[in-house]
C-alpha cells in the first residue's frame, strides 16, 4: 500500500519538532521519539491505509508529533486533545513552524469530557497513551477504552511490551479485536529527576486495536 | 478552533446537563487558513454533520454568506457546493472567543484558537 512521504523524509520532519517545555510527572509526560512517531505513522498507512483522506483523533496528543506526522502523511483532518495546555501551546507552535493547517486541538480531559456528541464519529484514533506506571495505574486502558469508543475503526496505540499480555486480556474481555504491529524500542531519556540512568532503552508495541466488524 | 470540530464538541459532562449541544460561538477574532480540499473528505463528512448547527455556527461568526441552509440529495455530484462546505468546515477558525454550553450558560474560553473544556471538579458529573 502506498504512503505519500518517506519514512526517512518523516523521521527528519519529526526530528524539528519542539518537545515538552517542561514536562510534568503527574501527566507522566513523556515524548514519543521522532524515530517512534515516525515509524507508527508510516507503518499504520503503509499496512492499514488509516491515515491518507481520513478523519483521525490523537487522544493525548502532547506536543503533537503523532498528530504532525498524521497530517504530513496525508491524513484529511486531525483532532488533537490534551489536558495540558502547556503541552498544547508546543503542539500550537510545531503545527505552525510545519505549515500544517488541517488540524485542530481542543483542551479537554480525554477520559471525563465526552467531548464527542458522537460515537464512532473518527476513523482512526492514534495514541501514545501515559503508560500508567506510578500514581496512574490503568489509565493506559481507559485512553484505548475511549479511543475505542469514538473511532469507526480502529485504535493504534503505543503501550510497553511488559503490558502485552494485559492487553491481550482486556481485548478479549471488551469483545474487540487487535494485535501488535510493530515492535520498537523506545530510547527514553532521563525527563525526571528520579530517573537514575541518562536514559533507559523500553520496548515498545504499536498495537492496532479494532472492532470485529471492521 | 475549526466548525468541524464545533460540530462534534457537546458539554455533557457537566454536572446538571443532558446534551450539550450545541455550544454557542462568540467570536472576537476569526482567521481563514488554506486547507487542501478533499472532495471525497467533505462527501463522506456531511452525512455525519448537524447541518443546521453547522449553518448556525458560520452565521453566528459572520461566514454563512452562500452557505445553503440544507443539503440537497446527490450533494456531492455539487463541487460548488462540496468547496463552500470545505471552507466553513476546515479553512474557518475561532481564534479567540469563547463558547456556552446551551444548558447551563457556563462559558468555555477559545484562546489561540483551542477551546478550553476542562471542568473544575465540582462541575462533572
Amino acid at each position: 500500500m502506498s504512503a505519500t512521504i518517506k519514512l526517512k523524509t518523516l523521521q527528519s520532519y519529526m526530528q524539528d519538532l519542539k518537545g515538552f517545555s517542561e514536562p510534568k510527572i503527574e501527566l507522566e509526560q513523556y515524548e514519543t521519539p521522532p524515530h517512534i512517531a515516525a515509524i507508527a505513522i508510516y507503518t499504520i498507512q503503509t499496512q492499514f491505509e488509516s491515515i491518507e483522506d481520513k478523519l483521525v483523533l490523537d487522544a493525548g496528543c502532547g506536543p503533537g508529533s503523532l498528530t504532525v506526522g498524521a497530517a504530513l502523511m496525508g491524513a484529511a483532518a486531525v483532532t488533537a486533545v490534551d489536558i495540558d495546555c502547556d503541552a498544547l501551546e508546543v503542539f500550537r507552535h510545531n503545527a505552525d513552524e510545519m505549515e500544517i493547517t488541517n488540524v485542530d486541538a481542543v483542551q479537554c480531559d480525554f477520559l471525563e469530557s465526552n467531548f464527542c456528541r458522537l460515537n464512532n464519529y473518527y476513523d482512526t484514533v492514534i495514541m501514545n497513551p501515559p503508560f500508567g506506571t506510578k500514581n496512574n495505574a490503568g489509565i493506559d486502558m481507559k485512553f484505548l477504552r475511549k479511543g475505542l469508543e469514538l473511532c469507526n475503526d480502529s485504535v493504534y496505540s503505543l503501550h510497553k511490551s511488559s503490558t502485552r499480555s494485559h492487553i491481550q486480556k482486556k481485548i478479549k474481555e471488551w469483545g474487540v479485536k487487535g494485535n501488535v504491529i510493530a515492535e520498537l524500542r523506545y530510547d527514553l531519556p532521563a525527563t525526571y529527576k528520579f530517573h537514575r540512568q541518562q536514559s533507559r532503552d523500553i520496548a515498545v508495541d504499536l498495537w492496532r486495536i479494532y472492532h470485529p466488524q471492521s | 478552533m475549526k466548525l468541524i470540530t464545533h460540530n462534534m464538541l457537546t458539554s455533557k459532562c457537566l454536572k446538571g446537563v443532558t446534551t450539550g449541544y450545541p455550544l454557542s460561538i462568540k467570536a472576537t477574532n476569526v482567521k481563514v487558513t488554506e486547507v487542501d480540499f478533499n472532495p471525497e473528505f467533505i462527501t463522506r463528512i456531511i452525512p455525519k454533520l448537524d447541518w443546521d448547527v453547522l449553518w448556525s455556527a458560520a452565521d453566528s461568526i459572520g461566514h454563512s454568506e452562500g452557505l445553503p441552509k440544507t443539503v440537497e440529495p446527490k450533494f456531492e455530484d455539487d463541487e460548488e457546493f462540496l468547496k463552500k462546505a470545505h471552507r466553513v468546515l476546515l479553512e474557518i477558525e475561532v481564534e479567540e472567543g469563547h463558547l456556552t454550553c446551551p444548558e447551563s450558560g457556563r462559558q468555555f474560553p477559545i484562546s489561540k484558537g483551542i477551546p478550553n473544556m476542562l471542568l473544575t471538579e465540582a462541575e462533572v458529573q
